[in-house]
């Protein structure tokens, strides 16, 4: 019996001293990994700067459409349309906007506005297109997303 | 360790951008009816024409331009030209071209009676429209440069107006009564009037 006795002895405890910092390193990772979006981009976003910006205020109201070449090589180098996780060609933006309005209480849904997020490498044109649509689906407030630029002096 | 650990986060907190919905706002025109007539003649000088061919070579007043940036101080002063300002109430606000010049602080007055007034721009900033037309093939990247540049000559001419700068007029909060009220009269009689023309389908 005495045997077992003595082994049994030895001290069983973890030592907790470096718990909180296991914590906070853990919590770092995360802070810095983690990713504010909730979709992914499939197009290129080399968004131009600007100057005069302004804030939106009704997050709620905002519904995004991103425009740029494709990050998928294979899907060739022309700017496509992306809304939510896929693409979209011009003529299914009017039924994309009128899915974001259903989202919205009825009396919000002409205050709806498309937050353009375009690549710098688009041309006009694609832009064009779906302005003529945004306007045939009612959806007249537009907005050109912008980071700030740099002041030069 | 703790402390180093408490420094990063700090550190972090201060550090990170969470996206926030900036841009340039813009309205667009309501859709177009077949039945409705589409052009409407405006007067040649109330017209500030901005053309962009698909090589991104710019073409303001039919005049060759290189400098984007040139745009801001001759949007100024188009719209602020007051060339033959009428006594016609026009508009949301309903004031004549004659009110809004009257309701310029004096330093604007000023200056547009030793500069402006010309009869070959715009007869008063209710009439005044900025077209801005783009080529297909041109860049998406200048088009946002021009834009910003006309938005900058507007909130130039608003903050002036009420006494402020551009910056601090951009960021009026329109939810609070007081500044909402700086708003409204720093833009009434002068409407922000861009208008995007239907591009060219062949590129020059």
């Amino acid at each position: 019996m005495s045997k077992f006795k003595k082994k049994s002895e030895s001290s069983q405890d973890i030592p907790t001293a470096a718990l909180p910092d296991i914590i906070f390193m853990l919590l770092f990772f995360f802070m810095v990994t983690t990713v504010l979006r909730e979709t992914t981009m499939k197009v290129e976003q080399d968004i131009p700067r600007a100057e005069q910006l302004v804030k939106l205020e009704k997050k709620k109201l905002v519904s995004y459409l991103y425009v740029g070449p494709p990050k998928e090589k294979s899907l060739g180098s022309e700017p496509l349309i992306q809304v939510n996780d896929v693409f979209i060609a011009v003529d299914g933006v009017i039924q994309w906007v009128n899915q974001e309005k259903d989202m919205l209480s009825e009396v919000e849904r002409d205050q709806i506005t498309i937050s353009m997020k375009v690549d710098d490498d688009t041309k006009m044109g694609i832009i064009v297109d779906i302005q003529t649509e945004l306007r045939n689906a009612n959806a007249r407030k537009i907005m050109y997303a912008a980071p700030t630029k740099a002041k030069d002096n | 360790m703790a402390d180093i650990a408490f420094l990063l986060l700090i550190f972090f907190l201060v550090t990170t951008q969470i996206a926030t919905n900036k841009g340039l706002t813009l309205l667009l025109p309501p859709k177009q009816e077949d039945d409705e007539p589409i052009e409407i003649k405006q007067q040649q000088r109330n017209i500030f024409k901005i053309q962009v061919n698909s090589e991104d070579k710019l073409l303001v007043e039919d005049e060759p331009l290189n400098d984007v940036s040139l745009i801001r101080e001759m949007v100024y002063d188009f719209v602020l030209n007051f060339g033959a300002p009428g006594d016609v109430k026009k508009g949301k606000a309903d004031v004549s071209d004659r009110e809004t010049y009257n309701s310029l602080p004096a330093s604007m007055k000023a200056y547009i009676a030793n500069n402006l007034g010309s009869s070959e721009s715009s007869d008063g900033p209710s009439g005044a429209i900025v077209s801005v037309k783009a080529d297909r093939g041109s860049s998406y990247e200048l088009y946002i440069a021009i834009l910003d540049e006309l938005n900058a000559a507007y909130n130039r001419i608003y903050g002036e107006r009420v006494g402020i700068s551009d910056e601090d007029f951009r960021k009026l909060n329109r939810n609070d009564p007081r500044e909402k009220a700086m708003y409204d009269k720093a833009r009434s009689g002068i409407p922000k009037a861009i208008s995007i023309a239907e591009p060219t389908k062949v590129g020059g």
